[in-house]
């Protein structure tokens, strides 16, 4: 199954936290899924501070600035799994760095229902 | 004694074996329910005319599966994509042997149904459910929660371990530890409902302390782990309690006050050998410990000969093993017994202070009784009054109502 793990951490003390992790770690964990076969993708983001919103309502496209709710917790990352079944999505979701300092929302894949 | 009066003592005796092992060859919940009644209505029809199989449950589980394929097969007129699940069950030709998964079954069954993804009302229905056969009302009339909100937890946990992959397997020695804390503690959840019902007029619920005494035993039976049999005494030596805790007019009865003569030896010595056992095998927790203090109240004949010694430092290894206000309390109570009530007062009132017992009624009850054994009526009364004030079970009411009226 295909999990999507969401990184959430506060953006503020992400990096400044004893616990911590460095980038090279993060890309060090990457590889190391990508090897196992398990990283199906997966990036950094940068601070929801250069995040735009975009909107589509009756035609007319709507962009406003930042992120649409105010949260503790902002959005730092995201790795798309794939593993055998939750306990395995949740063993990998347990060793991705930031979970030290942050929080790693796991979501199942949803596969589209398409008309045949 | 007739086939139908055997099937009856079969359905009871091994449906759930039976459905465990269904959910794993179909894997799901629904279409595995459905397998099992048809499984069961085909026996009915069929063993009075043939003779009863030589091995039912094999018989069962075939039966069952031949007819999930079948239902899948006219489902799959409306669904085309049934066709293909309906030829791989069909085309799993590998029958697995009975007698050595079946028992695995049942565990992985317990594990899925306490996954720590569901919500503890959720893992509490389910395993009640799925597990020990509970109807949805049954769970709904002993939790004194609308059938229909029963109902709604389960289906919608069977959907979450649906769509989110929740596996059908016995965790690996790595996570473990974190899968059994979830299934020891929906099994004691289980039990204390029937032991201390959060709210009601009736003072206990003996069906679903029953029901977790089962599932303690099915799963020491199962999973051989120190905890196991630690939560197992523990709930064993509170039960040897039950019929010296009311009085004939069912008012509650304090630990100092009960006829120990009404205390159940045998579940005491079943208690106290699992407590011996999970002490020696040094992994101990919580529940262990708990349950050695339990051993300790049960060895004295009566509340003078209490070792208070040996309870205070089991609270003291408990509480490092798993700091919380409430076992802080007990052993302030246990300190207030060894060495008097002054030197228990301090300790309570230090925690109270603290904040986080304050809308706990037991822990107003506990100070109230200090003050009333120092014969501090007023502050005893006040203590009772700010208990009575926070508690919501009839029975417990009427207790601290009878304390009011005595220190008045």
């Amino acid at each position: 199954m295909k999990y999507l793990c969401l990184v959430y951490a506060e953006e503020a003390s992400l990096h400044g936290l004893p616990d911590s992790p460095e980038d090279d770690e993060c890309q060090a964990y990457a590889d190391s899924l990508a090897e196992s076969g398990a990283m199906l993708g997966g990036e950094p983001l940068e601070p929801v501070s250069s995040a735009v919103t975009v909107r589509v309502r009756d035609g007319r496209t709507s962009v406003t600035d930042g992120p649409f709710a105010e949260t503790k917790e902002q959005l730092t990352g995201f790795y798309m799994i794939d593993a055998r079944d939750l306990n395995e999505a949740i063993r990998i979701a347990e060793k991705i760095p930031p979970a030290r300092v942050g929080s790693i929302e796991v979501r199942p894949v949803r596969e589209l229902q398409l008309t045949p | 004694m007739s086939i139908s009066t055997d099937i009856e003592d079969l359905y009871r005796a091994e449906s759930r074996r039976v459905l465990a092992t269904l959910i794993r060859l179909l894997g799901d919940f629904d279409l595995a329910e459905e397998a099992l009644q048809d499984a069961f209505a085909a026996a009915v029809s069929q063993w009075p005319r043939d003779g009863v199989p030589d091995s039912p449950r094999a018989w069962l589980v075939s039966a069952g599966r031949f007819k999930a394929i079948d239902r899948l097969r006219r489902r799959a007129r409306f669904d085309a994509s049934l066709e293909e699940l309906a030829l791989r069950f069909e085309q799993a030709t590998e029958m697995p042997d009975l007698d050595l998964s079946v028992e695995d079954d049942r565990l992985r069954l317990i594990f899925t149904c306490c996954h720590p993804a569901l919500s503890e009302p959720a893992r509490v229905a389910l395993t009640l459910r799925e597990v020990c056969d509970l109807t949805t009302e049954e769970i709904a009339s002993a939790f004194l929660t609308p059938t229909p909100t029963v109902a709604q937890r389960i289906v919608r946990a069977k959907a979450k371990i649906r769509d989110a992959g929740i596996p059908y397997r016995v965790p690996e020695r790595s996570e473990l530890g974190e899968r059994l804390d979830s299934v020891l503690q929906v099994i004691y959840l289980v039990f204390n409902e029937g032991y201390f019902p959060s709210s009601g007029d009736t003072p206990t619920r003996a069906d679903l302390s029953g029901e977790a005494l089962r599932l303690g035993r099915l799963l020491l039976s199962l999973l051989p782990e120190p905890e196991v049999a630690g939560l197992l005494a523990l709930m064993l030596l509170t039960e040897a309690r039950r019929a010296a805790r009311t009085d004939t007019a069912g008012d509650p009865v304090l630990l100092d006050d009960q006829d120990r003569s009404l205390w159940d030896r045998a579940l005491i010595a079943e208690g106290e050998s699992l407590v011996e056992q999970a002490l020696r095998s040094r992994r101990f927790g919580p529940y262990s410990l708990q349950a050695a203090i339990a051993a300790v109240h049960a060895e004295a004949s009566c509340p003078e000969d209490t070792d208070w010694e040996q309870i205070v430092g089991l609270y003291d290894v408990l509480l490092r093993a798993a700091p919380s206000p409430v076992i802080a309390l007990n052993r302030a109570v246990a300190v207030a017994m060894r060495d008097g009530p002054d030197a228990g007062l301090p300790l309570i009132d230090g925690l109270l202070a603290a904040g986080e017992l304050k809308h706990y009624y037991l822990a107003h009850a506990a100070r109230a009784d200090l003050c009333r054994r120092l014969g501090r009526n007023k502050d005893a009364r006040d203590a009772y009054r700010a208990a009575l004030a926070l508690c919501q079970q009839g029975v417990q009411r009427a207790f601290l109502e009878k304390r009011i009226a005595e220190v008045e």
